[in-house]
């Protein structure tokens, strides 16, 4: 490539324009929510905190690369977690990086994987007020998520409907580690709520239920726990897909956070491949899992693929679908993708454009 | 005309001639056929528990579903498939003429929480193996079964067959009791690289845990679908554990995988390696790397609409032709009629996938291969 062309290509880059679906907003301290919280909550969380399936009652089971797995450049002058000053998000991310809308994807305790399922609802409660209140409200380019606590059902069916109305809100948001697999017919008022409230289903990395995450056993590293991920996320899209939660909500729209992109092609053809062969076991499959997947999944892009050659991830996007990718950054956390150069692969400027704002302007924009 | 004749001598079952089958599975007709070769106790355990009325076949293969046995291949009387030596030579030997194939018993010995009884059993499955299929066919290999969940005992049986050429390679299966790497199976690993014994590790799982991450499944469909996830994740774990800087000798066969997951697997796993390597020092080189020098894949099934681009794919992104071995899985349903492999596979690709790869994989075979070494 000359400089001539480089050179050509400045002016598109130089403008970028993003719409960014996976930003992780923190608490500069614990006590935020408590204006949202009951007293017997406030209570609780206090006294007994966190209470989940795993060793450590304040700690992931792995520990992260960096403190609070973040970006070390991502720590506010005035005190407080990464991702918790709205300032600094702004400065750092959202103006230089051409932000003009970002999903908020808040993480913090897991309310979907608390045993204590009362004390769940009433955390994403909160933090669904929280989101409007402190973030939302104060800058017009962010859109919250509605947390549900999925092992209480009925809760969560009530949460969806209780923020539908509310167009701050953009979808409803699970951690795929859920007490079954996610398809299973336990979880299905949940779909029915979405489709009925026009609100997508996203599942973000994340959650913990006491299963390892392995069908082997539990790893020692982290270098394997990030790899896990990404099969779990296969199997909640196998789960989905076999449960036959597609064939029954055609009108669901699902999108995976965060789990990696290699292995759709290859999981969608394995899928059709054996169901060919084992189709006898799920007559409710009416047809070949890849065109479930095809027409009602989309998937975000961070952390992008980094195949040996730029031809071998246009192979990938184009199997997959370059309408079904939507561009994510994970803000502020350390494996951050930046706009400029995540995509490691010669794109047009409308593909760029594509995959970085029209795909997510198309998906959330029907709301 | 000449295409026509070309093409007709592609679909003959002849091409695989000379080919090495690195998955066939014979099957236990029954517990009874263990008992001369267990001990006095075993024996009186089996009759007065009643121990031999039970089907120990796994759960990862039922008997009777599709996937476990391809409808031609069924055995009369509803006698277990791949129980018959004589089937498998219809179906398979005599008809593609491999130079070897390789046996791997997949049988509830393996999976036994009584680790003493595993032991038993799969002792009693090899000396089986060794009297019922190895000394009536000298085409047949087999894989060692071992009782993975005790090191000792795995590292017993494995040496009670080191004399024996026939065994080629010990088996594991994917999801057993921890996962691959984990320090406390390495003295497994020590003795098969000094062996020259590869661990071929098999779909398949002893379900101490659920298959998946989000818990159990409702349907097959799915537990079998979510193995190739759960070689992704031994792999992974074999990888970040050094158990191929502590074994540089060392080779895994991945039996029965999927095959296609690889390409995603490969840039996941080297990206994610560039992003934590402090974690794991030991693991000094990419995981494609290591793959490329450690690790081989059975070609059935092949999980791609078109099998050919996929292996051309394969090849392409893993920068290697030599990762893939022939399989048939018999008798498990993967392929029909003879299209073992891709009918446009031909040449130096085909002789590779058909039999050089293995020989290079399997040490135990280039030895009997070697026509200096017969005569000796």
């Amino acid at each position: 490539m000359s400089i001539v062309e480089l050179d050509r290509d400045r002016p598109a880059e130089a403008k970028l324009r993003v719409i960014d679906c996976d930003i992780h907003p923190s608490m500069t301290a614990w006590t935020e929510v408590h204006p949202y919280l009951a007293r017997q909550w406030i209570e609780h969380l206090t006294v007994y905190g966190s209470h989940l399936r795993h060793a450590f009652s304040e700690a992931l089971t792995h520990p992260r690369m960096s403190p609070d797995a973040a970006r070390v450049d991502a720590y506010p002058d005035e005190g407080g977690p990464p991702g918790s000053s709205l300032a600094l998000m702004r400065s750092q991310h959202l103006d230089p990086n051409g932000v003009e809308l970002g999903m908020l994807i808040p993480l913090r305790w897991n309310p979907g994987s608390q045993r204590n399922l009362d004390f769940g609802v009433a955390l994403t409660q909160a933090m669904n007020t929280w989101q409007i209140e402190r973030w939302v409200k104060n800058e017009p380019r962010l859109r919250a998520s509605v947390l549900i606590a999925q092992e209480d059902t009925a809760g969560s069916v009530a949460e969806i409907d209780a923020r539908a109305a509310d167009r701050n809100f953009t979808q409803i948001l699970v951690l795929p580690r859920t007490d079954e697999p996610f398809g299973r017919r336990r979880y299905w008022p949940i779909f029915e709520a979405a489709v009925r409230n026009n609100l997508p289903i996203a599942i973000h990395v994340g959650g913990t239920n006491g299963h390892p995450s392995t069908g082997g056993g539990w790893p020692s590293y982290y270098m394997e726990e990030h790899h896990a991920v990404a099969e779990t996320m296969q199997a909640v899209l196998t789960s989905l897909v076999f449960e036959g939660v597609f064939e029954r909500f055609p009108k669901l729209r699902v999108v995976i956070m965060e789990g990696g992109l290699g292995w759709i092609p290859s999981l969608s053809a394995r899928m059709d491949k054996h169901w060919a062969r084992l189709r006898s076991e799920v007559p409710h499959l009416k047809r070949p899992p890849s065109e479930y997947i095809r027409e009602q999944v989309w998937f975000t892009t961070q952390p992008m693929e980094e195949p040996a050659r730029a031809s071998q991830l246009i192979d990938l996007f184009d199997r997959i679908g370059w309408d079904r990718l939507l561009f994510s950054t994970d803000y502020p956390h350390w494996d951050f993708d930046d706009p400029r150069y995540a995509f490691k692969a010669p794109l047009s400027a409308a593909q760029r454009d594509q995959l970085l704002y029209r795909n997510a302007q198309a998906f959330y924009g029907t709301r | 005309m000449v295409a026509d004749r070309q093409s007709a001598e592609i679909e003959r079952p002849g091409r695989y001639a000379g080919a090495i089958d690195c998955d066939l599975h014979p099957a236990l007709p029954g517990m009874s056929v263990l008992l001369p070769y267990l001990d006095d106790y075993w024996r009186e355990m089996i009759r007065v528990r009643a121990l031999d009325r039970l089907n120990l076949s796994l759960t990862s293969y039922p008997q009777n579903a599709p996937l476990s046995c391809r409808p031609d291949w069924k055995l009369e009387g509803g006698q277990k498939p791949g129980s018959s030596q004589q089937a498998m030579q219809a179906h398979v030997l005599d008809r593609y003429q491999p130079r070897f194939g390789i046996l791997n018993c997949l049988y509830g010995a393996q999976v036994m929480h009584s680790e003493d009884m595993a032991a038993a059993f799969c002792r009693a499955t090899n000396d089986w193996i060794r009297d019922e299929w190895l000394s009536r066919d000298p085409r047949l290999r087999a894989s060692i079964v071992i009782p993975a969940h005790n090191t000792e005992l795995a590292v017993a049986e494995i040496e009670r067959r080191a004399d024996d050429p026939r065994f080629v390679q010990v088996l594991m299966l994917v999801s057993g009791e921890v996962t691959l790497g984990r320090r406390q199976l390495w003295p497994i690993y020590r003795l098969a690289e000094r062996l020259g014994l590869p661990i071929g590790v098999h779909a398949g799982s002893a379900y101490r845990y659920a298959p998946t991450a989000t818990g159990w499944p409702s349907y097959y469909v799915e537990d079998y679908i979510s193995q190739s996830a759960a070689f992704e994740n031994q792999l992974q774990s074999m990888i970040s554990e050094g158990v191929f800087a502590k074994f540089p000798g060392l080779k895994v066969v991945a039996i029965e995988s999927g095959l296609t997951w690889l390409s995603g697997f490969i840039w996941r796993a080297d990206k994610t390696w560039k992003g934590v390597r402090v974690e794991v020092p030991w693991v000094t080189r990419a995981p494609s790397e290591i793959i490329r020098d450690h690790v081989r894949f059975t070609v059935q099934p092949i999980d791609a609409p078109d099998e050919m681009e996929a292996i051309l794919r394969l090849i392409d992104h893993l920068e290697s032709d030599e990762l893939f071995l022939f399989s048939t899985d018999y008798p498990h349903w993967q392929f029909d009629g003879d299209a073992v492999l891709p009918e446009k596979l031909s040449g130096a690709l085909l002789r590779k996938i058909t039999s050089e790869n293995a020989l290079a994989t399997y040490p135990r075979l280039a030895k009997a291969e070697r026509p200096m070494e017969i005569g000796a």
